[in-house]
């Protein structure tokens, strides 16, 4: 009953779908700059991102690197100091985003594309109780009567795996632990069954064992309504087991895109290596020395030429300085179908090694990073 | 699980430099309830090791490191420290011993004060102890901030607030061992940290152990952290202690249900690893009204009657590897355990 009700929503709104396999998401050369006291923030600064239907994509990335950004972009909630350049563009299900009439911009991001927070009481209000929250969406944008919201909120708790949900509705949000308040936020976000679902660092507030919970939960229902999902974490390890495909971002671009097995497996740009082997194994003995990634995180205010990460990548040369190098550029390496990558000495390459042997020869990069054989990041 | 005992408690002669023992802390909630937030917890730390401290949210971790600084006194039980009960010491000496006891938390930007200046922030200490001359002290300050990784040129004249978090951790680090303490609890000290910034942190710490001969009570609740930096592993569940071994031993082979569903939650990087279903389901239950007999017994999958009436004892099931339950994973599931409930297999 709810899917004629969403069907019929939908074709009044004129958002069905411009193709019946138009791709969920589609970003191209996006780029959201913040003007602050201190200069011009290119928070986001050119990402190319497609999401076919029904497929899930990880994005990862440390804080700073614009995930945030570009997922709240996608969302139309940036704050209002940030600026999308022109020639940005935004497509979901084949529809400009930036050509919708205000109603169906309502209806868009309120009913077709919905978000997870990594705090859910960022989208829950702490003064409404769940079940009020819960009705005032699926009247709202589905036009359900009160006696119809509430069954189909019922139905939702259920769902999200939520015990006695008569019960939950009438409580408020401080009533629920962090894991359940995280599966309110996710009923609330695929209440009126959206077509792609933006989960933002959606466990990285909870305790292993509830993330394990609630990312099993997610994957349930993303196969059981067959909606695109777009993952965002900083942690590869969350991923890595649940995403067809990932996209790694630093400083505020995409710097290694492809399918989630191909990427771990053949990692070719350095700083995706780089945080790879950051991680803490369970798998290593105990007092293994981690390798951290010297340096830290660029500001992205006015970046000199060059790519991003030269100044912590122990293969960089002068070349890295003085060039940017292009995601899908012509990059050794870029051999996969659907691996793409923006290195000029790429990891696991014979210019790539010879760049690491070069170094290591004289001793630092040409960013001036010491090299030595523990170097290899 | 979640049982009592001091069985893994090593004897005085090993250079225990912490010892607490039958630990209770318990806060009234104002309606003639006690939240049971530690219950009969007893550990020990020797000299030189790095203890590590692991358990979700709510389980009480946080709350066992506060009772060993006295802030406040636990309700019962004792922590002997350098051979001194901390606990029945008058308030001008435990000061005085206090100093040997350094705490790093885990916001790194909120545990400094925004309006003072690095270097008073990491002086602090020497300027409360006393007796440090001014030269002295600011040549004490510049080695720190050097120690730890910070220009002291640059970072000793401006405020937390144009600091990165990593960064501010380091300068809590300094912080801390500018009083050339014994032992310093860290306090999930790199969980608000990115990975990369993370295993910075983590070398630094280790560096500092070595460089200082500190020893170290580290609590987390990411396990792969924990066994990093580890010499011995306390699981703790809802206020007890479930399992205690090497990290090695205790993470090749738990003993504890409660641990094997820990582990199996751990997210890996691995994309062939297998997401088979042993994690836990369900949440931690409420620390007012702890469930009777073992506290683990309501998301065990081995729970029998026994678990519901009788409070397991921590034993020695493997040389140095010891456990506290009824039915530890080394001996055969009980035939009357009970299955999940059926609201928490719905996760």
């Amino acid at each position: 009953m709810i899917e004629a009700v969403v069907t019929e929503k939908v074709a009044e709104a004129g958002l069905a779908p411009v193709e019946p396999d138009a791709p969920a998401l589609s970003v191209t050369d996006l780029r959201v700059w913040f003007d602050t006291a201190r200069g011009l923030v290119r928070a986001v600064d050119g990402v190319n991102l497609h999401v076919e239907a029904g497929r899930t994509l990880g994005v990862v990335g440390e804080s700073g690197s614009g995930k945030s950004v570009l997922s709240r972009a996608v969302m139309n909630i940036l704050a209002p100091s940030a600026v999308v350049l022109p020639g940005s563009r935004i497509e979901i299900e084949g529809h400009d985003t930036a050509t919708l009439t205000k109603e169906q911009a309502r209806h868009l991001w309120g009913a077709r594309v919905a978000m997870v927070f990594q705090d859910p009481m960022t989208s829950l209000t702490p003064v409404l109780t769940v079940g009020r929250q819960l009705t005032e969406t699926l009247r709202r944008h589905l036009g359900l009567d009160r006696a119809a919201a509430v069954t189909r909120a019922e139905e939702l708790l259920r769902w999200v795996g939520i015990p006695e949900p008569a019960r939950r509705l009438r409580q408020y949000p401080h009533n629920l632990s962090g894991g359940m308040r995280q599966r309110v936020g996710i009923a609330l976000a695929l209440s009126c069954s959206p077509r792609l679902l933006i989960a933002d660092e959606p466990t990285t507030a909870l305790d292993v064992t509830v993330q394990h919970q609630i990312l099993n939960l997610l994957g349930r229902l993303q196969a059981e309504e067959g909606m695109a999902m777009i993952l965002i974490t900083h942690d590869l390890g969350v991923v890595a087991g649940r995403t067809d495909d990932i996209a790694v971002m630093y400083a505020g671009r995409v710097v290694e895109r492809a399918p989630t097995k191909v990427l771990l497996r053949e990692m070719r740009h350095p700083y995706t290596r780089a945080l790879v082997r950051s991680i803490p194994r369970v798998a290593d003995p105990s007092h293994t020395r981690l390798r951290a990634i010297p340096g830290r995180p660029p500001t992205v205010i006015d970046p000199p030429p060059g790519c991003s990460f030269a100044a912590r990548c122990p293969h960089a040369r002068p070349r890295c300085l003085a060039e940017t190098p292009v995601l899908g550029g012509d990059h050794p390496g870029n051999t996969t179908p659907g691996h793409r990558h923006a290195c000029f000495f790429p990891v696991g390459t014979p210019e790539g090694d010879q760049a690491f042997a070069d170094n290591l020869a004289a001793g630092r990069t040409a960013a001036g990073l010491p090299v030595d054989e523990g170097s290899v990041l | 699980m979640a049982g009592s005992g001091t069985a893994h408690l090593r004897p005085a002669d090993e250079d225990i430099l912490l010892s607490v023992r039958n630990l209770v802390v318990e806060f009234p909630t104002g309606r003639a309830e006690k939240v049971h937030a530690v219950s009969d917890v007893s550990l020990d730390v020797r000299r030189g090791e790095t203890v590590g401290l692991v358990g979700e949210s709510g389980c009480g971790k946080s709350t066992v490191a506060k009772a060993i600084m006295q802030l406040p006194r636990p309700t019962s039980g004792e922590v002997e420290y350098d051979g001194r009960d901390l606990t029945s010491l008058p308030k001008r000496e435990l000061r005085e011993t206090r100093r040997k006891l350094q705490m790093i938390f885990q916001d790194p930007i909120s545990s400094l004060n925004p309006l003072r200046k690095v270097k008073d922030i990491v002086a602090e200490g020497l300027d409360i102890a006393g007796g440090t001359a001014r030269s002295a002290r600011s040549a004490t300050v510049d080695e720190m901030l050097e120690v730890v990784g910070l220009d002291p040129e640059t970072a000793g004249e401006r405020k937390p607030h144009e600091f990165s978090g990593g960064q501010c951790q380091r300068i809590s680090i300094a912080r801390a061992i500018v009083l050339d303490p014994d032992l310093v609890i860290c306090d999930e000290p790199v969980s608000a940290l990115d990975v990369s910034v993370q295993a910075q942190i983590l070398n630094l710490l280790e560096d500092m152990k070595a460089r200082y001969g500190l020893t170290l009570l580290f609590i987390a609740h990411d396990l792969a952290v924990v066994k990093n930096v580890s010499d011995r592993v306390v699981v703790m569940y809802l206020g007890k202690i479930c399992e205690v071994g090497s990290p090695d031993l205790l993470y090749a082979e738990p003993l504890h249900p409660y641990t094997e569903g820990l582990l199996a939650a751990i997210p890996d990087p691995d994309p062939d690893a297998d997401l088979a279903d042993r994690a836990l389901a369900g949440d931690l239950p409420s620390p007012v009204n702890p469930p009777s007999g073992c506290r683990f017994r309501t998301r065990c999958a081995r729970a029998d009657a026994l678990c519901t009436e009788q409070e397991p004892v921590i034993q020695e099931r493997r040389p140095g590897h010891f456990v506290a339950c009824h039915h530890p994973l080394d001996s055969p599931a009980p035939p009357t355990s009970a299955s999940r409930s059926p609201a928490a297999t719905r996760a």
